[in-house]
């Protein structure tokens, strides 16, 4: 059992991608196979990204045993309103600024929902959201 | 398709990973959009894109996509060289438009993502 | 070349603004971010992109543009969609991806 904690910085754009990265070398280390650590750090990835464009701040937990990897993502920040329509593929409430960054286009929750054996979300308008991405390692469904 | 031949169809530079022009690409992906070149599950991947900033260098790595072309004349920054070298990505940069990038890769035969 | 003439070469589906199928085409532009169309696109050109919301009709109209072909099956939202039949700025589809419909696009204009 490995555990895991990275700050996530809000409106940092030059760090975000540093938690997933790091999840990606630890995995790598631990020889885990190549196509389920892509698939845990595309959606580690999206959900950092989220936090650095929406919220304050936040932080990613890590927690990694034989069978799977589960990574914890909580923000204090605006929240999800209605996370059903927030899931929709090309709904976003990206700024303008984010959407030049080359994210915000409505993609990343979706992504997330591809590529993660599970997942889910809470979240309390005002106060911030709780994002759980749990992949199976001993195992190439999913996809 | 190898890096140097891409190099030389561009009229291109390398800005990062000069020593690996025989790395070879498979297909090409043209996209200003981090979370499309997300969706991709191909190996071998070029990304041709416009946007230069430290998330086009992340997104390759989360990618498994190890070799980038700027278009519209965008230069790579040093923190983005540097994370480009840690993660054995190769960069380039092309003062040519996306449009004229694009147009010339297909036309000398490399694959795009059905 | 009109945006006609490239409909039916690269086979594209006319997903709004039928209208303006006539317009002479220049050439073509590439880019999914916005200030970067809106600063070097010119006129008469036909926008590829995958960005689907009503700004991008602000921009191919403020910038006089042929057309804009969306690509990798995307739709246009529907304010999108109804701001290209205002302004007869034809909203084109394909399954094809960025790379491969300009590659085609390219091709067809150098010819």
């Amino acid at each position: 059992m490995e555990h895991h904690e990275f700050n996530i910085e809000g409106g940092d754009f030059s760090r975000a991608g540093y938690a997933s990265s790091q999840v990606k070398k630890i995995l790598k280390q631990m020889g885990v196979d190549v196509g389920i650590i892509k698939r845990t750090v595309v959606a580690a990835y999206e959900g950092e990204v989220n936090v650095v464009a929406h919220a304050y701040s936040g932080a990613m937990y890590v927690d990694i045993n034989r069978d799977e990897v589960q990574i914890e993502l909580r923000d204090e920040g605006p929240g999800i309103e209605d996370i059903e329509q927030a899931m929709q593929e090309g709904y976003s409430t990206a700024s303008s600024a984010v959407r030049e960054m080359g994210f915000g286009a409505g993609m990343g929750l979706s992504n997330m929902k591809k590529n993660a054996d599970e997942l889910h979300i809470e979240s309390e308008p005002g106060k911030g959201t709780k994002v759980v991405i749990r992949m199976l390692l001993n195992t190439t469904t999913g996809d | 398709m190898r890096v140097s031949e891409i190099v030389q169809i561009l009229d291109a530079r390398i800005i990062c990973g000069e020593h690996r022009t025989d790395y070879t690409i498979d297909v090409a992906f043209a996209s200003d959009l981090m979370s499309d070149v997300l969706t991709l599950k191909n190996d071998h991947v070029l990304l041709i894109t416009g946007l230069a900033n430290m998330q086009t260098i992340r997104t390759a790595e989360m990618s498994d996509i190890n070799c980038i072309v700027f278009a519209r004349n965008k230069k790579a920054g040093k923190e983005m060289i540097a994370l480009a070298e840690e993660n054995d990505i190769i960069l380039i940069e092309c003062r040519y438009s996306m449009f004229k990038t694009c147009g010339l890769l297909y036309q000398a035969g490399v694959q795009p993502i059905y | 070349m009109t945006v006609a003439d490239i409909v039916k070469a690269l086979d594209l589906k006319v997903l709004s603004g039928a209208g303006g199928l006539n317009r002479e085409v220049s050439g073509g532009y590439v880019s999914d971010l916005l200030s970067d169309v809106m600063g070097k696109a010119d006129a008469g050109q036909v926008w590829v992109t995958l960005q689907t919301h009503k700004n991008v009709m602000a921009i191919a109209s403020l910038k006089d543009l042929a057309a804009v072909i969306l690509v990798s099956g995307y739709q246009p939202a529907e304010n999108t969609a109804q701001q290209s039949e205002e302004e007869n700025i034809p909203i084109l589809g394909t399954d094809m991806s960025a790379f491969e419909v300009t590659g085609e696009l390219y091709t067809l204009i150098r010819k």
